[in-house]
């Protein structure tokens, strides 16, 4: 308590290790900074409007009410996870962000009432009825084909995975889906989300967005079946699109970041998604000392000069299992999966949860992400030197810059010309139930 | 009552096909007798049974249309068209009365109407098609040729992807993905910009939604008014037979083990071993190594579990036992004891979850770091046989087991390897895992009663 009060009054700067990943009640006292001064409420508060923010006449003001948060809070003794919650305004989401300065915010789904309320309603009164697209992507469910690192690490030998899925999967969205207010944010550690937040994709049914997923499930099968993709003809023009514009290239860069074949253990798994014995036979034969395999290999399937079923699309195979986007199937088809907040600090790295332009994915970088500490010691760096406006001279500026102009002002344009629209059909209407 | 006309033409095979297929929009004000009632109910009932069984064992769609016909054929048709019409309509409706009761059964209802409606659309004629989709206002627009010309190539590699040949199909109408999420799941149609791209052979899914839509409203409807009013007032005429025609097909659902004895932990072992299915088995097995297992590994078995008879106490020790080893007590406590107490009912909505039937394991879909799902659909052979192995599972028994998940027959297999592991045949076919599990201590049972007298 008394090292509270010291950080209040005292002039010179908390010492600050950048390096070091805060936990516990350090974690505690960055986080309150960060809550105090970086954490961007006013552009959340807009985002999840909608446009809703009580300024035209055909706004519905309980809109940013109805949708339920979580946190996640961290004392000294325990862990304490408070759902449901909710706010009517920014203000007021605000002071109880900065009053229980929680560890993690997730943001659910926007119910038929105040999930704060839903006790004083039937059970059958309280429903989900718009969320966001959502996608989760993690890095560690790339383990059995990534050498560099396993589990929550990933450096940037291994992060192109998370490049080629943002790539493959914007893309499907946009051109074969339609939607165009599409947020990416790095999850903090090992993954990236996605949100998409059209209105039409926040008013889809879980069976529409199931079927989404759907879409996007290539990569299948447990631990214990050995081939996860298989086609069993001509792909699909998404899957062709995917292997011709991204997949194709990626591979042959990841053979070689990955080292592939080089290393028996290595190609021998590659060697396994082959149907057909007497040509894995030969490759082995062949490879005892010979480093251009990849080639061979795909001359070898591609020749047609074996006739075996499931060799077609071999390579294609091959490529897929690789590098295509490995989505958890169940966080896209829940309606009230509660996933992150974009601009959280992950606690176990202290990165912040930033958004990633996918028109420039691959220049991103998780390993030079602002970490709070980081973000900390710049605002007292431009304290003491007298700048105001501190905070737009830290590294976090960018990323609001970046979530402003490619995402928030697009949807705001987009949400007011429909609430528009919709207020005038509904004016139109009223007017014409009035004529004979 | 809406009939579409029926068409009196000898249509293509005289099975009755150019008859019409009723949408069931809404309830006949037909008379009919008492007997009917519950007869055409029954017949109808066959035939959704048949239904189910045929899914649950993968059949192709080609050998579904089969069984439909044959079933229809077998248990509804009558050698007067209105005849057919008639039993058809009467026994949807006195269906609807009896599965609109509970939750699983709608939903079960639901899917093998939906079912039983696809397969006898696509045994329709163009023009009986047609007509159908005029009923349901399928406004949907057939693509213009500008349009058409800009997205050929796509069409047709679309096509392919699908039957592998490029049959050109001229006939293309414009949808809302939303529409058809069966199509967009199974990639079987090209989207761009939002709109799904169906030849017309693919209007049985735009179809089959709006009908299974309308279906499942229409039973929301009927449930309400059931307990409202109608309950009441037939007590003493049709909610006596609605009663028992519930119970007629449905099968326990092992969500309240009565007649199973409770099981305790220090049993749990050896049970694993002798009775668990093997879906379970190597579950539990992979709990005991690992000290983990992922959300839907944990649903399926701890559902069984509870199936089996296993106490809530008892299974949070069971649970904290080994989570704990990997994570922390503390973080058992935290995280995982909840969703525990949630499948007994103790949480939240207070809902008493069922355990997984057959069905359902098998159509689920286990990703990286999954061990849940059906090990005779999700395995590959060699670790199938590797598994089986260890069961003691061999030769010739083995090699039928592997006949029939080749044929894609999973319960089959699965009872297979119970009449190799128990030495005794098992007429019932297995359809749940809590019923392999019961089938096996029933055997058991009896095997000890039996070689009580011998010394």
């Amino acid at each position: 308590m008394t090292k509270e009060k010291e950080d209040n009054n005292r002039d010179d700067p908390m010492q600050i290790d950048s390096n070091r990943v805060p936990t516990g009640s350090l974690l505690t006292d960055y986080l309150r900074i960060y809550y105090g001064k970086f954490f961007p409420y006013t552009d959340m508060f807009k985002w999840l409007a909608y446009g809703n923010d009580g300024k035209h006449p055909g706004c519905d003001s309980s809109y940013f009410g109805r949708r339920e948060f979580s946190f996640t809070i961290n004392s000294d003794i325990d862990e304490v996870y408070l759902r449901f919650q909710s706010f009517f305004n920014a203000s007021e989401m605000e002071t109880s962000i900065k009053a229980k300065c929680p560890t993690k915010i997730d943001i659910g789904a926007v119910y038929t009432v105040d999930p704060a309320k839903r006790h004083a309603y039937a059970q059958s009164g309280f429903n989900p009825i718009e969320r966001e697209l959502v996608f989760d992507i993690d890095i560690s469910d790339y383990d059995d084909v990534r050498y560099c690192c396993s589990g929550a690490d990933t450096c940037l030998n291994c992060w192109p995975l998370m490049t080629i899925a943002i790539k493959v999967i914007d893309t499907a969205l946009r051109e074969d889906f339609g939607f165009s207010h599409i947020l990416w944010v790095y999850s903090g550690r090992r993954g990236v989300h996605c949100w998409v937040c059209d209105s039409r994709a926040r008013r889809l049914s879980k069976e529409q967005r199931s079927a989404i997923a759907d879409y996007f499930h290539v990569y299948k099968g447990g631990e214990n079946s050995l081939k996860k993709v298989t086609f069993s003809g001509p792909l699909h023009p998404f899957l062709a699109r995917a292997y011709t514009d991204v997949l194709k290239n990626e591979f042959e860069k990841w053979v070689s970041t990955q080292k592939l074949f080089e290393h028996e253990e290595r190609f021998h798994k590659i060697l396994q998604l082959i149907p057909d014995e007497s040509v894995v036979s030969e490759l082995a034969e062949k490879w005892q000392g010979n480093s251009v395999r990849w080639e061979h290999l795909k001359h070898m399937l591609q020749s047609g000069s074996k006739k075996t079923q499931g060799l077609r699309r071999c390579i294609e195979e091959i490529v897929f299992s690789y590098t295509y986007p490995r989505l958890d199937i169940q966080v896209t088809k829940g309606m009230n999966h509660l996933l992150k907040a974009p601009f959280c600090v992950h606690p176990g790295t202290g990165r912040i949860c930033i958004p990633i332009d996918p028109k420039k994915c691959e220049e991103f970088d998780p390993t030079s992400v602002p970490t709070v500490a980081q973000l900390i010691e710049e605002l007292n760096a431009n304290a003491s030197i007298g700048a105001d406006n501190y905070v737009e001279k830290t590294s976090l500026a960018a990323s609001v810059h970046l979530f402003r102009t490619c995402f928030l002002e697009p949807l705001i344009k987009t949400c007011k010309d429909e609430l528009e629209n919709a207020y005038n059909t509904k004016i139109q209407q009223t007017k014409d139930s009035l004529n004979w | 009552m809406e009939i579409v006309r029926s068409q009196r033409r000898n249509g293509s095979d005289g099975s009755g096909s150019s008859a019409s297929l009723p949408l069931y929009k809404s309830a006949p004000s037909l008379e009919f007798r008492l007997e009917e009632f519950g007869q055409y109910a029954i017949d109808r009932l066959r035939v959704l049974q048949a239904i189910s069984d045929g899914l649950s064992r993968g059949k192709k769609p080609e050998e579904m249309e089969n069984l439909v016909s044959e079933q229809w054929r077998a248990n509804m048709k009558h050698q007067d068209a209105d005849k057919t019409l008639r039993k058809d309509i009467i026994s949807h409706f006195v269906l609807r009365l009896v599965y609109c009761r509970e939750e699983e059964m709608r939903r079960w209802f639901l899917s093998m109407e939906t079912a039983l409606f696809r397969y006898r659309f696509r045994l329709q004629n163009a023009e009986a098609q047609k007509s159908i989709m005029n009923e349901l206002q399928l406004q949907y627009n057939v693509l213009g040729n500008a349009e058409y010309e800009t997205i050929k190539d796509k069409l047709t590699e679309a096509a392919r992807s699908v039957n592998f040949t490029s049959n050109p199909e001229a006939v293309f109408y414009k949808v809302p993905f939303e529409d058809v999420p069966e199509l967009v799941a199974s990639r079987r149609v090209f989207i761009l910009k939002g709109f799904a791209f169906v030849p017309r052979n693919q209007v049985v899914s735009l179809v089959c939604t709006i009908f299974r839509s309308n279906i499942s409203k229409a039973l929301a409807l009927t449930n309400r008014k059931w307990r409202a009013m109608i309950q009441d007032q037939e007590k003493d005429r049709i909610a006596p037979m609605v009663e028992a025609l519930g119970n007629v097909y449905l099968g326990p659902d092992y969500s309240k083990p009565k007649d199973c004895a409770e099981i305790s932990l220090k049993d749990i072992n050896q049970l694993a071993s002798t009775s668990f299915p093997l879906c379970m088995r190597h579950l539990f097995g992979k709990l005991r190594e690992d000290h983990h297992l992922k959300h839907q590994g944990r649903m399926q078995l701890g559902l069984f579990l509870k199936g089996v008879g296993l106490k809530l106490e008892d299974a949070l020790a069971f649970w904290r036992a080994e989570f704990s080893q990997k994570v922390g007590a503390e973080r058992f406590d935290k995280e995982y004891a909840y969703s525990i107490r949630h499948n007994y009912g103790k949480e939240g909505k207070r809902t008493d979850y069922t355990p997984y039937s057959c069905q359902k394991i098998i159509m689920s879909t286990p990703s990286t770091g999954d061990h849940h799902g059906c090990p005779y659909r999700h395995f590959s052979e060699e670790n199938l046989r590797a598994a089986l192995n260890k069961m003691g599972v061999g030769g010739r028994a083995m090699d039928d087991i592997m006949d029939k998940v080749r044929n894609r027959h999973y319960q089959l297999a699965c009872t297979l390897t119970f009449e190799a592991t128990h030495g005794t045949s098992c007429e019932t076919g297995i359809n749940h895992p809590n019923q392999y599990f019961v089938e096996s201590r029933k055997f058991f049972e009896s095997k000890n009663k039996h070689s009580q007298p011998t010394a």
